[in-house]
Order: structure tokens, then sequence, then C-alpha cells
């Protein structure tokens, strides 16, 4: 039976006593969650940020009809070289088309899977733009305005102009930037384009798109779907590409593997196409939580010094308070309950610290080409972070408090009455 | 008259830095307001007896009993009970708690014990405080009343919960004359009075001879 009141009144009459120490040991535990919760929704900001940049754009499923060599060669099917191994040389790919057999029942099909958030037809066209009597070289994207914006934050990286006008627009197209400058040309505009045939085209420019790779905006233009298909003399069933984003990024790769079995296509996900970006996501969340540790553990060196004077001082106290009936489990919850006390005021105050400080960063301008969005630096306010701070706050105090409380149940009381 | 505390075959040795026996073989009993005092010379166990005597010390061979109750071998928390609620401790250096006001310092034991209200416990405490004629101090911190003063809150506290007994390490050892006869009149009164019963361990023969009965010791051995 341990009396709370009276354990919490004696904690806290010596922290108030002392309370240079107390602000101290707490200011510890501040600093540490305080840098924690800063660096942490820093860095996951940040991280967030080149995530989007990077996944905004990506499918989770590109679907295409890759040109290459059959896999299966006609010598295979000759049964008497079956025991031996048949060496071929100047395999030549397999002549096939580049548009996507069946598209539109495919696209149907994709759309109505519950797992999928949403499937887009592209097609991929290369062209020129003409300037004068300059050629410059670039892609032409057919996409379906309104649905890539929904899906792939095609309204982020417009910086003039908008999908909805590419849309409303049969002859629009959507510069790059980078092709814009080069040609001297603005929003309202007409410029020429010419198919790899030859056949010239006039299209307006609706607007500029930026992705934020000035090497991508040199080259690369959008158009409606309809108006490529013209462009290019195909019917509207032509599509190259079909985009896929799913719900649940994991579900990318076995998803890519069973269209390309089931449609023999190219179905590439997202983790194979970018296995590097993973890695450097989880290595720049390693070092935020190796720094964060090694903060809070130093705080917990701070009070589990702290607390050891402190039981020094207070010997006799200890002592009396064992002479008049105190059991040592009650002088160990005195000393607990002050590294807890320290622990949550120092906590409490570490988050708000974390809070103001990842507060102020948000507000620092940061203007960069390659992030047209982006003003200021970004931050992660997710409430899981304070709770984790406080949490670790907690468990550390506790035990730092643990050796310190451990070593006031165990004095003798009448070792120190006699030994003065 | 009924017994208080009575010790039977108290044996207790001490290992460092050899084996060297302190206390042999002690019997005696204290009635119910009998004001008894232990004498003798220095390192002949008498502290050591007493702190057998005050549960806290454990590591001894006999039998302790207290108000006919065995409390030899019990558990700490089950002996930090007793200490709480049976026995009153007075020591020669005035151990009080620094930080507290002398109305806390008093209030603790039963705060701790728990068995009445707050506001009870405060009514006690003054109570306490006027028998021994220090009520103005309440609200001072421990830290700044003089020595004499100390020992008085000290008796105050150790009265707070009407303890069984009273026991004192030299509680006027480190006394002026004029604060250890003050201090020795409360004693007697308390033992006249109120009927509590007194041990108390002291090397001043004036203050031993008017209490009821000496228990001299000699070499680990009770003389008489």
């Amino acid at each position: 039976m341990i009396n709370w009141p009276v354990i919490l009144t004696i904690a806290k009459t010596h922290l108030v006593t002392k309370i240079k120490q107390t602000s101290v040991a707490a200011l510890g535990v501040t600093f540490g969650i305080g840098a924690y919760i800063t660096l942490v929704s820093f860095m996951t900001g940040l991280n967030t940020m080149l995530d989007n940049l990077m996944m905004n754009q990506t499918p989770h499923i590109h679907i295409y009809n890759e040109i290459e060599p059959t896999k299966e060669q006609p010598i295979a099917l000759y049964d008497q070289l079956a025991n031996s191994t048949p060496i071929i040389h100047s395999i030549k790919p397999k002549l096939s088309q580049k548009k996507i057999h069946n598209a539109l029942p495919l696209l149907n099909y994709l759309n109505e899977d519950v797992h999928v958030k949403g499937a887009v037809p592209q097609i991929k066209a290369q062209i020129f733009y003409i300037a004068g009597s300059i050629e410059i070289a670039g892609n032409l994207t057919g996409i379906h305005a309104l649905e890539e914006a929904k899906l792939f934050h095609l309204k982020d990286y417009i910086i003039e102009g908008s999908a909805e006008a590419l849309n409303n627009n049969e002859n629009g197209i959507l510069l790059g930037v980078g092709v814009a400058k080069k040609m001297s040309v603005h929003v309202g505009d007409r410029i020429q384009i010419s198919t790899i045939k030859g056949d010239v085209f006039p299209l307006r420019i609706v607007g500029l798109y930026q992705s934020g790779i000035s090497d991508l905006d040199a080259i690369q233009s959008f158009s409606n779907l309809k108006t490529v298909q013209r462009i290019l003399g195909e019917a509207a069933n032509y599509i190259t590409d079909i985009n896929v984003k799913l719900n649940d990024v994991e579900l990318a790769f076995p998803m890519a593997k069973k269209i390309e079995h089931q449609f023999e296509l190219k179905a590439i996900d997202f983790n194979t196409a970018n296995a590097q970006f993973e890695t450097g996501t989880t290595v720049r969340n390693l070092i935020t939580y190796a720094v964060s540790i090694t903060l809070l553990i130093v705080a917990g060196f701070g009070i589990y010094n702290i607390l050891n004077m402190l039981i020094y001082e207070k010997m006799n106290d200890i002592a009396i308070l064992k002479a008049i009936g105190f059991s040592g489990k009650d002088v160990q919850m005195i000393f607990m309950s002050q590294a807890m006390i320290i622990g949550f005021v120092g906590g409490v105050l570490g988050l708000l610290l974390g809070f103001g400080l990842s507060h102020f960063i948000s507000t620092i301008p940061f203007e960069t080409e390659a992030l047209p969005t982006v003003k200021t630096y970004p931050i992660n306010f997710n409430p899981w972070f304070y709770g984790i701070g406080i949490v670790f706050a907690l468990v550390s105090t506790f035990f730092a408090g643990y050796l310190p409380a451990q070593k006031a149940k165990k004095i003798d009381p009448v070792k120190i009455i006699r030994g003065q | 008259m009924s017994i208080v505390l009575e010790a039977q075959n108290i044996n207790k040795y001490f290992e460092k830095p050899t084996r060297f026996q302190v206390l042999k073989d002690i019997n005696f009993t204290i009635e119910k307001g009998e004001f008894v005092s232990i004498m003798g010379k220095s390192g002949c166990g008498k502290s050591t007896l007493l702190y057998i005597l005050s549960t806290m010390d454990t590591e001894y061979e006999g039998r302790l009993l207290l108000n006919n109750e065995v409390i030899s071998g019990q558990s700490g928390e089950k002996l930090s009970y007793i200490r709480n609620k049976h026995i009153g401790f007075v020591f020669q250096f005035h151990y009080l708690l620094a930080d507290f006001t002398v109305l806390e310092n008093i209030m603790l034991p039963a705060k701790k014990l728990g068995e009445k209200t707050l506001e009870a416990i405060e009514k006690d405490a003054y109570d306490k405080l006027k028998l021994l004629k220090i009520d103005h101090l309440a609200l001072k911190k421990a830290s700044q009343v003089s020595g004499g003063e100390k020992q008085r809150v000290a008796i105050a506290r150790a009265l707070i919960n009407n303890p069984s007994i009273i026991m004192g390490d030299e509680p006027t050892g480190n006394l002026d004359s004029n604060n250890a006869d003050n201090v020795f009149t409360i004693f007697r009164e308390l033992c006249d009075k109120q009927h509590l019963s007194l041990l108390i361990v002291t090397h001043d023969e004036d203050f031993a001879k008017r209490t009821d009965r000496i228990i001299l010791m000699e070499d680990g051995t009770i003389k008489k």
C-alpha cells in the first residue's frame, strides 16, 4: 500500500527546493525531445517532398509493348535438338506494333479492379518543334488531361495555364518550359510541330509545364489523346502506354507480374523501376532516428547524474523517512516519481519547443526551380512524432531514475544515523 | 502492568573487519508507562541494541516482542508499518527534513499511516506542538529553528501517531544543559501524564538517575 499523495508531496518539495538542478535535468529532456521533434518533422517533411517529386508523376505500374526478341526462338520447337544447347547469333527483335493490342477493353478491365485507383491511357510520339528553319527534337505525349491531373498531380507541374484549358482545346499543347524558353514562345502563341513522317501541324500553347528535371522540360510536351492520334494519323484505339495508380503501392509487383502474364505485355512496377529511391528514404530515416536517440540518451545520462547527486544530498532525509516508517519501496517511489516528473515536464516543454522550431522552419522561404509548388521548407506535422516523443521522454527518464532510486531503496538508515 | 517491549536472547555479531560478538544473550522487558534508560561505555553495544529494538536493524539472533507480538523475522514492509504506528524515534542529531516546515515534519508519519483525515492530522500536530510549547514555530522551515527547538519538534513528530514506545539515542547528547533539562522534563511528563513507555540510550548520568530504571551495559551484556 503506497500512499501516493504523501510520496508526491515529498517528491515535489525535493524538486522545488532544488529548482536549479531540477531545471537543468528537465532542460536536458526538453532539448532532447525538442531536437527530436524538429529533426524528425523536418527530415520526414523533406523525405515526403522528395518521395512526392518521384511518386506523384510516376505510375505504380507502367504497361507498354516492349520491342524485344521473342523469348522462345523457333529452334526450340525442333524436337531433335531437345538434348543439345543451340547457340543463335544475331537475334533480331520481333516485329510488332507499338500500340497496345485491345487497349480500350484492357483499360476498362483495369478501372473495374478494386485495387486500382485509376488507369490512364497515353500515346508517346517523337516529334520536332519547328522554329523557323530549326527543328528541335522532342516528345509529345497524348494524355487525358483531367484524369492525369487527378491521379498524377499534373496541376502541380503546370506553371502557367491549366489542365482544363488543355482538355477544352482541340489543338492545344502544354509545352515544356525548357522548349518554350528555347523558342521564345508564351502561352497563347502558336507553334508548329512536325511528325517523324514529315507532316506539320500548328498547335496553340495553352500552358507551360515544369517537372523540375530540366532535361525533361527541354523536350517534353503534352497534348490531348485525340490530338496526338490525329497528328499520327491513327485510330481512336491507338494507345501506346497505360499508367496505373494503385490504392496500395505494395501490390504493384504482384499485379504487374499478373498483367504481364495475362495480356502478354510489358508491365513495370514502381519498385523495380526505382529501386534506389526506397534505399535513400530508408537511410535518411535511419539517420534521423539515430541522431534523435543519441540526443535522448545524452539527456538520460544528465537525469541519472542529477538524481544520483540528489540522493547523496538527501541521504539524511532518506534515513529519517525510513526511521519514521517509510518503507524502502516508498523511498524508491519518491525518487522514481521525481524522475518521472522531470521527464514529463521536460518532455511536454520539449514537444512545445519542437513544435515552435519546426513551425518556424516551415515559414522559411525555400524556392527552387526543380520544385515549382514548394515555397517554404517542407515540415511533416505528424501527431505520431509527438506521441513517440513524450513516450520516449518518459521511458528514458524511467531508466535514468531507476538505478538511483534502487540505490535509495537499499540505503541502510542505521548506518547513516550512527555514522554522524 | 502490561509488557510493551520484550527482548529474548538477543545475540548480534559484527562480521567486519573480523567476526565479533557485540551483544551477548540480552533479555529484558519494558512495561507500559515505564521510563527506562540504557547506560554504558562507548562501544558496549547499547546503540546497537537500540537499533535492533527499533526494528531498523534486522540482522540479529533472538526474539523481539512488541505488545506481545513477535516482530522478529517480519518483512521490511511490515516492519516499516510497525515503526510508523508503534515506535516513536528521537535521535541525537535533530533529524528533521530541512526542506519542510515544522508542521509538515510532524504531520509526515501520520500522513504515511493514513488513518486520519488531513484536517484531523493537522489538529493532532498542533496539539503536540502546544504540548511541547512550540506551536509558534509551526510554519517555520525546519532548517530555521534552533537546536533545542529542533529536538522538541523531533519529539512532537515521534508522538504524532500515539506510539506504544518512544526510543531515543542520546536525545540530549547534543544539547546544552538547559535544553537537555527541558527535554528530560518533557519525557518525564509524557511518562507520568500519558503513561507512555520510554527507552533512552544516554551517556548523561544525571539524566539516567532521574529515570525509573537504568539498564547498565558492559561488553555486550546487561550488568543490572
